[in-house]
């Protein structure tokens, strides 16, 4: 028989579809024709997939070799088919049983000398594997870590083509160490208790990790916001399995486990430069699409420093993943999706110098220039950031103090407890953080006292806020209630959340 | 010298193929048939009355890999238009005729294998 199939994964965004990899050997000039809309890379499997096989000691067929990925009609890309097309040639030849291939899974990119490397979204592949009904799926041991996420699905990590004959032809095989597959809940390397004084942004912290509300940091150059910020994370609750598996294969397809551990239950904290650009910020790519810095950031915190600097654009990219919860990136080859929900962290200088705090005594800039400066930061973005909270230059009184601030564990635990209230609250709905609920619940359900309600409409009256505004100030002050023991929130509740709306002028 | 000898070494092989054609009873019509664009090495016609045309490559060491990877795609075509050059010449356009390769290999010890591929384009 010079006819074998095995089966492989192809992805188009986190979608996974299982592609029959097919090898026919004919009668014919010697010839290697790949079928199926491979893209550059995946035409070179030819040239990685000969020399493996010859260097592996086996025989190349000089015959006619036709591979067909089916179906055929979905573009193909990358290195992970070789693999596949490797094993399923050899069967074809002849040297390996086909029916022992057929089921399963392979995925593996080839280097010359035979060894199995690395490939990115091997998550998300076995997650469709899985849902195919796979039952086996043999990985590159560097991505086993990754692999063994997947429960339901035998793994097999294997590290040169010459152990997968091996284990095809005789059923042996070496069992590969089993990673201690321990969710790591917290990462103590950062911690809430480094921050000096702030007590304003630290609560803004607080109430934004309770509420997932959007926040928009403003203080001068040192005064630590970069600092506040990287530490959101640190207070916001560990991320649930299902959660961490889908941040796990976002950064999977991304190709990103170099710095974040695949069983981290940390809320990922993703900080793209403020040169960054569209593509980068929301994903994209030509052949093979990327997900964005807000996609990596899903499930944590997207944090943009010196916002006021990002191309005009980008940060507006951002409007549609903030309300959606998600992004679709449209290119030639179709829509992809990919998951964006995630609390905008933005930090900002004043002004252009950066002194413009305080009495301003040091700045030398034009009054103009230091309207401008953060006007750069378009209305519709800055209508969906929740709170603007100024950080000022630490003084000399809280830098003296020995008695360090709170530690992130003893916020994380108001934080738990809040969302906890909240999440019974809305048991009976489909959100369930306050920044989540929407306008026409908080117009009835969800109103907040009636002395707090004659506040804000009092502020909409002299034009001081908008309606979206008081939204926001309405979903805020939930928070503020929740995190206070209100049952619904008071007066001075929704006072304090207008406070940290940022009141009138910005 | 080189040159005398591989000449030597690809009339062996064509001698080869034809006692192979023979013995699969096949009568040879024509050897080495030359025009300005190339040769074609062997013309046979099989008892079903198919006009067979044959390209030997023969190899006395594999160090340049298997001999019919020498063919390449280019030359296949022009196998393609010799043929049909043949076939115009000599009035017989429209006849059934089929292209084959032989790939005729020579062992240090003199012994000889044969592989032989039918109607591969």
């Amino acid at each position: 028989m010079s006819l074998a199939h095995t089966q492989s994964v192809a992805l188009l965004g986190l979608d996974g579809h299982v592609v029959t990899v097919e090898v026919d050997i004919a009668d014919g000039l010697p010839m290697y024709v790949l079928l199926g809309l491979p893209d550059a890379a995946l035409s070179e499997s030819r040239d990685r997939v000969r020399s493996a096989i010859v260097n592996c000691g086996e025989k190349w067929p000089n015959r006619k070799v036709t591979v067909s990925l089916s179906p055929a009609w979905l573009p193909k890309s990358g290195s992970s088919f070789d693999l596949a097309i490797c094993i399923a040639l050899l069967s074809a030849h002849e040297t390996i049983s086909a029916e022992a291939i057929a089921d399963i899974v392979f995925l593996g990119e080839l280097s010359l000398d035979g060894r199995i490397r690395a490939v990115r979204g091997v998550l998300p592949a076995l997650i469709a594997a899985q849902k195919a009904g796979v039952k086996t799926a043999v990985v590159p041991s560097a991505n086993y870590q990754e692999a063994q996420l997947m429960q339901g699905i035998e793994i097999i990590a294997m590290e040169h083509v010459k152990q997968v004959l091996r284990w095809l032809r005789t059923g042996e095989r070496e069992i590969a160490d089993e990673f201690d597959l321990q969710w790591q809940p917290f990462d103590d390397t950062l911690d809430f208790a480094d921050v000096a004084g702030q007590p304003q942004a630290r609560l803004a912290a607080e109430i934004a990790a309770a509420g997932g509300h959007h926040i928009l940091l403003i203080g001068p150059p040192g005064a630590g916001k970069t600092m506040i910020a990287e530490r959101i994370p640190t207070i916001l609750p560990s991320l649930s399995i299902a959660q961490a598996l889908e941040v796990a294969a976002v950064h999977s397809i991304a190709g990103l486990f170099t710095n974040r551990s695949p069983t981290s239950l940390l809320a990922p904290i993703v900080s793209p430069h403020h040169t960054t650009t569209r593509v980068a910020m929301v994903g994209g790519g030509a052949h093979v699409i990327k997900p964005g810095a807000c996609s990596l950031a899903h499930n944590g915190v997207l944090f943009i420093d010196e916002a006021p600097e990002c191309p005009a654009g980008v940060l507006d990219s951002l409007r549609q993943p903030l309300e959606a919860g998600t992004i679709t990136i449209a290119r030639s080859i179709g829509n992809i999706t990919f998951p964006a929900q995630f609390l905008l962290v933005l930090a900002a200088n004043p002004c252009p110098c950066g002194k413009f705090s305080g009495r301003g005594r040091n700045c030398t800039c034009t009054s103009q220039q230091v309207r401008r400066y953060l006007g750069r930061l378009s209305g519709p973005l800055m209508d969906r950031i929740d709170m603007r909270v100024q950080v000022d230059p630490v003084g000399r009184v809280d830098m003296a103090r020995t008695d360090l601030g709170e530690t992130s564990a003893a916020i994380r635990l108001r934080v738990i407890a809040a969302r906890s209230v909240a999440e019974v609250r809305f048991a009976d709905y489909n959100w369930k953080l306050n920044s989540q609920i929407p306008s026409r619940a908080l117009r009835t359900v969800f109103q907040p006292e009636r002395a707090g309600m004659n506040f804000l409409h009092d502020e909409l009256d002299k034009e001081r806020i908008t309606a979206r505004g008081l939204h926001k100030i309405i979903r805020v002050a939930w928070t503020l209630a929740d995190m206070h023991g209100h049952a619904i929130p008071t007066l001075n509740d929704v006072e304090q959340a207008h406070i940290l709306r940022g009141g009138v002028e910005l | 010298m080189q040159r005398r000898n591989n000449q030597l070494t690809g009339a062996f092989g064509e001698e080869v193929v034809c006692e192979y054609l023979k013995v699969h009873h096949a009568e040879i019509i024509e050897r080495n048939w030359r025009i300005r664009e190339g040769e074609i090495d062997i013309i046979a016609m099989y008892p079903s009355g198919i006009f067979t045309f044959v390209e030997v490559k023969t190899r006395s060491t594999v160090a340049f890999g298997h001999p019919l990877e020498a063919i390449t795609r280019e030359k296949a075509h022009r196998m393609g238009r010799l043929a049909l050059g043949w076939l115009a010449t000599h009035g017989c356009l429209g006849c059934d005729y089929q292209i084959d390769v032989a790939a005729v290999m020579i062992a240090p010890d003199g012994s000889h294998s044969i592989d032989y591929r039918a109607a591969v384009l």
